[in-house]
C-alpha cells in the first residue's frame, strides 16, 4: 500500500505546484496585457514602455544592481508579514515600525562607528533597528492579546503616530548639527553594509533572502512555527489545544514588527545613510499585497519582490522619460490582485461544483 | 400592500378549515446531511403551533423554507391548499409569511414608524403620521402598547419584538413565525410575548413558535410537534393537548424529545457495573463548582467519578453542559470551587497541563475547535502535542514520525481518509470524530469527558463511538459523558445527572427507574 501511496502522493503534490505556477503566473501575464491597455488609453505605447521598464530595471547594470538593492529592505518586509499573516495577524503597522527602526539606527550607528570595529557597529545598529521596530509593535499586541482590540486598526492608527514621531526624532533631537536640512547623521559611505562583489547592490538583499528563509522554515518546519499557523487558521482550536494564545501573539508582533524596524535599518546601513526627515518610502504597504500574492509562501514572495523592485525600479526612469507616473507600478500590482482574487474564486467555485 | 390592514377575514379561526400551510413529505438535504427528512406537518388560522427539537434537529431549515430563504429538495409546500413554492423572502411576505428572530432586525437609530415604512419604494415620500396612527390602531388591537414615535434603541428587546410583530401584522402578516423569539428575553418579557400568541391565534393568526423551553411550549402551545434529527418523531394535537395538565404534557414531550421508548421499561442491556472501582478514590472531583462569567453560569455543581465509572451529564441542549465540560478542562474559567484530578487539585492548571495529568476533553465542536480543517489529518492527531517528542526534537519537526503515527492511528481507529496529509476538514463528520477520539484517548488519560460525542454521526460511528466509550471506562478511567440522546445515556452510563440552568438538579443511579426519575428532573416536576 505505501509503495502505491508514494508515488501517487508525489504526482499530486507536482499537479499541486503545477497548479499553483499556472494560477499565479496566468493572472501576471493577463495583469501585463490589462496595463497595457490602460497605457494605450493614456497614449502610450505599451511595448516600448514595459521595454524601458525592464530594460532599466533588470537588463542595465546599474538597473540590475538598484533592483537588488531594493529588494533587501522589501524581502524583510515581506518576512515581516508573512509571520504576521500566517498567524492571522494583520500588522499593517510596518511603515512606523520600519520608520522607528530606522531612525534609531540612523541616529546610533554613526555615533558608534569611529569607535567600534566596522562589522559589529553594524550588527549593533540593526539590533537597534530591530529593536525599537519591535517596541513599536508592542501597543497594538498587548491591546490584541490581552483586550481583543483589532490589530487592523491599532496598527493603522499606530503608522500615523509613528511616522510623525519619526519625524519629530529626526527634527528634534537626532538633527545633524553640521547641515541645515533636518536630516540625521549620515553613515559614511565606508561604513555601512558592504556591497557585493565590487558592484553597487548592498549586502541587504542577502540579509533580506536570508530572513524570508528563515521565516518559511521556521513557519512550515518548526514546533513554533506551527503553534503560530494554528493559532492562525483557527484561534478556538489553539485555546482548546492548550496554546498560550496570548503569548503567541504578542511573539508574533514583536518578531513581525522587528523585522520591520530591521528592514528600516538594512535600507539607512546599506544604502541611505541616513533618514530625512519627511523620508517614508511606504515600503510596507506596497509589500502587503506582494504577500498577498505569494499567498504567504516565502519562496514565491521571493519572486514577487523580485518583479515588483524591477517595475519600480524601471518605472522611476520610465517617469522622466515617457511622462507615466511612476505610480503606474502599483496599478500593475493592483490589477494583478484583482486578476488573483478572480481566479482564486473561480477555483474555488469549481471545487465547490466538484464536491458536490 | 396598504399598511394598516385589517387581518385577513378569511384567516378568523374556522373550526375544521383547512390549514394556510401545509408541507408534504418535504426534504432538504445538505453535503452530508439531511436536515429535513419527510415533514407532514399543518400550520392552522388560529392555532400556535409549537416546534420543539434540539440544536440540529432541522427547526431553523424548516424555518427557513418556510420564510422563502430555502426551497425544498424533496416535498410540497401548500398555501391555502395550492402547491405554490415559496420563492423569495419577498415572497414569503406576499404570501402573509412573517418571521420574527431572537434578535431584533429593526434599525436602532430609527423610530419604530421609520422603521415601519422602511423598505417601501424609495421614491415615494414616507408617510409618518398616517404610518403612526395605523401603527398605534394595530397595536391596540392586539394589546399592545407602544408609542410609534419612541427611537427603536430606546426600547428593551421584548418591546421591540413586540413592535416587529406589529409592523409585520400592518404589512398583512396572517402567519407568523416566532424564531426563538423568547430566548433571550426576560422571563416578565417572555410572558408576555406568551400572552400576545394567544391573543394573536384568538385574532385569527397562525402562530409558528420555535422554542428551547418545555414550560413555554406547553403554556402557550395549542398544537406541538417535535423534530429530532430532521424528522418529525411526533406532536400532540390541539384536542388531546388541552385535555393534558402541564405536568402531563411536559413528559410527554420529554418522551418525544428524548426516546420513543416506554418511559417505565428500562434499557435493554444493563450497564455493567462490575468494571466501576468504589472501592478506590474517585478520579475526578468536583467540589462546589461556580463559573460565574460563563454564558451559562455554572452554581454549586458537585460530582465524583470513579475509576471505571461512565458518568452521563443529561438535559436539553444549552443548559450549561459545555460551560461545565470547559470549566473541568481549563477553557472556562471558575469563579469558585475546586476540581481534583486523582486526589491532587487542577483547577489552577493551564489547558495543557490539565491534560498532561490525564484530563481529555472531547469537545462537540469538532471542526470549530476540535481540528484546524485545513490542516492535515496527521498534523490534527498531534495538535495537543505540538513539540513534543519524538515528533518534534527541540522544536524541528519530524516529518517521517509525524507520518508513522499517522498511519498508527489512522489503522486503529479505522479513520477513513484518503491519506494522512488529507486536510481533516475534508473528511466526513464521523471520521473527523475518530481523529479526535484517537487523539485523546492515547496515552495515560485518567479522565474522560465526551461532550455529545454522538451527535451527527450516522449509525455504525454511533456504535463505533459508543464502544470506545465504554473501552475507555474498562481501561480504568473515569469517564464524564455529556449527551442530549437519553437512551445513549441510558446506554451506558453508571450514573446520570440531569442539567439544569448550569446546575444539576439531581443525579440518579441507572436502574429500571432512570427513566422516568430523569423525565421527572427534566421537566421540573422533582423540584
Amino acid at each position: 500500500m505505501d509503495e502505491i501511496e508514494k508515488p501517487r502522493a508525489l504526482a499530486a503534490r507536482r499537479r499541486e505546484i503545477l497548479d499553483l505556477l499556472v494560477a499565479s503566473l496566468g493572472p501576471v501575464l493577463a495583469a501585463f496585457v490589462i496595463s497595457g491597455v490602460i497605457l494605450l488609453l493614456m497614449q502610450v505605447n505599451p511595448v516600448s514602455y514595459y521595454g524601458y521598464v525592464f530594460g532599466r530595471g533588470l537588463f542595465s547594470p546599474t538597473g540590475v544592481q538598484a533592483t537588488l538593492t531594493r529588494m533587501g529592505p522589501l524581502l524583510l518586509i515581506a518576512a515581516s508579514l508573512i509571520v504576521a499573516f500566517r498567524a492571522g495577524i494583520w500588522n499593517l503597522g510596518g511603515d512606523a515600525q520600519f520608520l522607528i527602526g530606522a531612525v534609531f539606527s540612523a541616529a546610533a550607528t554613526p555615533l558608534m562607528a569611529p569607535h567600534l570595529p566596522a562589522g559589529l557597529a553594524l550588527v549593533i545598529g540593526m539590533a537597534v533597528s530591530a529593536g525599537f521596530g519591535a517596541i513599536w509593535g508592542l501597543i497594538p499586541a498587548f491591546l490584541r492579546a490581552y483586550q481583543g482590540v483589532n490589530e487592523i486598526i491599532t496598527t493603522l492608527m499606530m503608522n500615523f503616530l509613528g511616522i510623525s514621531l519619526a519625524s519629530v526624532l529626526v527634527k528634534l533631537l537626532f538633527l545633524d548639527p553640521a547641515t541645515t536640512v533636518p536630516q540625521t547623521r549620515t553613515l559614511p559611505v565606508e561604513d555601512r553594509l558592504p556591497s557585493l562583489f565590487g558592484t553597487t547592490i548592498s549586502s541587504g538583499v542577502l540579509i533580506g533572502l536570508a530572513a524570508v528563509l528563515l521565516v518559511h522554515f521556521v513557519m512550515t518546519r518548526t514546533a513554533f512555527g506551527l503553534r503560530l499557523r494554528v493559532v492562525g487558521a483557527n484561534p478556538g482550536a489553539a485555546i482548546h489545544a492548550g496554546l498560550a494564545v496570548p503569548g503567541l501573539t504578542i511573539a508574533v508582533f514583536a518578531i513581525s514588527a522587528g523585522f520591520a524596524g530591521l528592514s528600516g535599518g538594512v535600507a539607512i546601513l546599506g544604502q541611505y545613510g541616513n533618514v530625512r526627515a519627511d523620508w517614508n518610502p511606504a515600503y510596507a504597504m506596497s509589500v502587503v499585497p506582494l504577500v498577498f500574492l505569494a499567498r504567504f509562501n516565502g519562496f514565491a514572495s521571493i519572486g514577487f519582490v523580485a518583479l515588483f523592485s524591477i517595475l519600480s525600479i524601471g518605472s522611476e526612469s520610465a517617469a522622466r522619460r515617457m511622462g507615466v507616473p511612476n505610480y503606474f507600478t502599483l496599478v500593475t500590482v493592483a490589477i494583478l490582485l484583482i486578476l488573483l482574487g478572480l481566479s482564486e474564486y473561480r477555483g474555488a467555485r469549481r471545487r465547490q461544483r466538484a464536491g458536490a | 400592500m396598504p399598511d394598516g390592514q385589517a387581518i385577513p377575514s378569511a384567516a378568523r379561526p374556522i373550526s375544521g378549515g383547512a390549514p394556510i400551510v401545509r408541507l408534504e413529505g418535504v426534504t432538504k438535504r445538505y453535503p452530508g446531511v439531511i436536515a429535513n427528512d419527510r415533514i407532514d406537518m399543518e400550520f392552522h388560522a388560529g392555532e400556535v403551533h409549537v416546534l420543539l427539537g434540539e440544536n440540529g434537529a432541522g427547526k431553523s431549515t424548516l424555518v427557513s423554507m418556510l420564510s422563502g430563504l430555502q426551497q425544498p429538495d424533496e416535498g410540497r409546500i401548500l398555501i391555502d391548499g395550492d402547491a405554490r413554492p415559496i420563492a423569495s423572502p419577498a415572497g414569503a411576505l406576499d404570501i402573509g409569511i412573517s418571521t420574527v428572530f431572537q434578535h431584533s432586525m429593526l434599525v436602532p437609530s430609527l423610530t419604530l414608524v421609520e422603521n415601519a415604512v422602511l423598505g417601501r419604494a424609495w421614491w415615494r415620500r414616507p408617510d409618518r403620521e398616517g404610518t403612526a396612527a395605523r401603527m398605534a390602531a394595530m397595536a391596540a388591537r392586539i394589546g399592545v402598547s407602544l408609542d410609534p414615535m419612541a427611537l427603536t434603541g430606546d426600547l428593551s428587546l421584548g418591546e421591540r419584538q413586540q413592535a416587529e410583530i406589529v409592523r409585520a401584522l400592518m404589512r398583512g402578516a396572517r402567519f407568523l413565525i416566532l424564531d426563538e423569539a423568547t430566548a433571550m428575553l426576560t422571563p416578565h418579557d417572555a410572558a408576555r410575548l406568551g400572552q400576545l400568541m394567544r391573543r394573536l391565534a384568538s385574532e385569527g393568526v397562525a402562530v409558528v413558535f420555535i422554542t428551547h423551553k418545555l414550560n413555554e411550549a406547553v403554556e402557550y402551545g395549542d398544537r406541538i410537534s417535535v423534530l429530532r434529527l430532521g424528522r418529525k418523531v411526533g406532536g400532540i394535537a390541539p384536542e388531546t393537548l388541552r385535555q393534558m395538565d402541564p405536568q402531563a404534557a411536559t413528559g410527554e414531550v420529554v418522551r418525544l424529545m428524548f426516546g420513543t421508548h416506554d418511559m417505565a421499561s428500562g434499557a435493554a442491556a444493563r450497564v455493567d457495573p462490575a468494571t466501576v472501582d468504589r472501592a478506590g478514590d474517585p478520579v475526578l472531583e468536583v467540589l462546589a463548582l461556580y463559573a460565574g462569567a460563563a454564558a451559562v453560569p455554572l452554581h454549586n455543581i458537585e460530582f465524583k467519578v470513579w475509576p471505571g465509572e461512565v458518568f452521563g451529564i443529561a438535559g436539553i441542549d444549552g443548559n450549561g453542559q459545555k460551560q461545565l465540560a470547559e470549566a473541568l478542562a481549563g477553557q472556562e474559567p471558575i469563579s469558585d470551587g475546586r476540581i481534583r484530578l486523582d486526589g491532587a487539585f487542577v483547577d489552577r492548571l493551564s489547558i495543557g497541563a490539565r491534560r498532561g495529568k490525564g484530563l481529555r476533553y472531547i469537545t462537540d465542536d469538532r471542526l470549530g475547535e476540535g481540528t484546524v480543517g485545513s490542516f492535515s489529518v496527521a498534523i490534527n492527531l498531534l495538535l495537543k502535542e505540538i513539540g513534543a517528542a519524538p515528533y518534534w526534537v527541540q522544536g524541528f519537526e519530524k516529518p517521517a514520525e509525524i507520518t508513522e503515527n499517522a498511519r498508527e492511528k489512522i489503522r486503529a481507529f479505522d479513520i477513513r481518509t484518503p491519506s494522512a496529509e488529507t486536510p481533516v476538514g475534508k473528511l466526513s463528520g464521523g471520521n473527523i470524530q475518530k481523529v479526535l477520539l484517537a487523539r485523546e484517548l492515547t496515552g495515560t488519560a485518567r479522565a474522560v469527558i465526551f461532550n455529545k460525542p454522538t451527535y451527527g454521526l450516522d449509525l455504525a460511528n454511533i456504535a463505533a463511538t459508543r464502544q470506545r466509550i465504554r473501552d475507555t471506562a474498562e481501561a480504568g478511567a473515569a469517564v464524564v459523558l455529556i449527551s442530549t440522546e437519553l437512551d445513549e445515556l441510558l446506554d451506558l452510563s453508571h450514573r446520570i445527572a440531569v442539567m439544569d440552568r448550569g446546575h444539576l438538579a439531581g443525579i440518579v443511579a441507572n436502574d429500571d427507574a432512570a427513566r422516568r426519575k430523569i423525565g421527572e428532573l427534566m421537566s421540573g416536576v422533582g423540584e
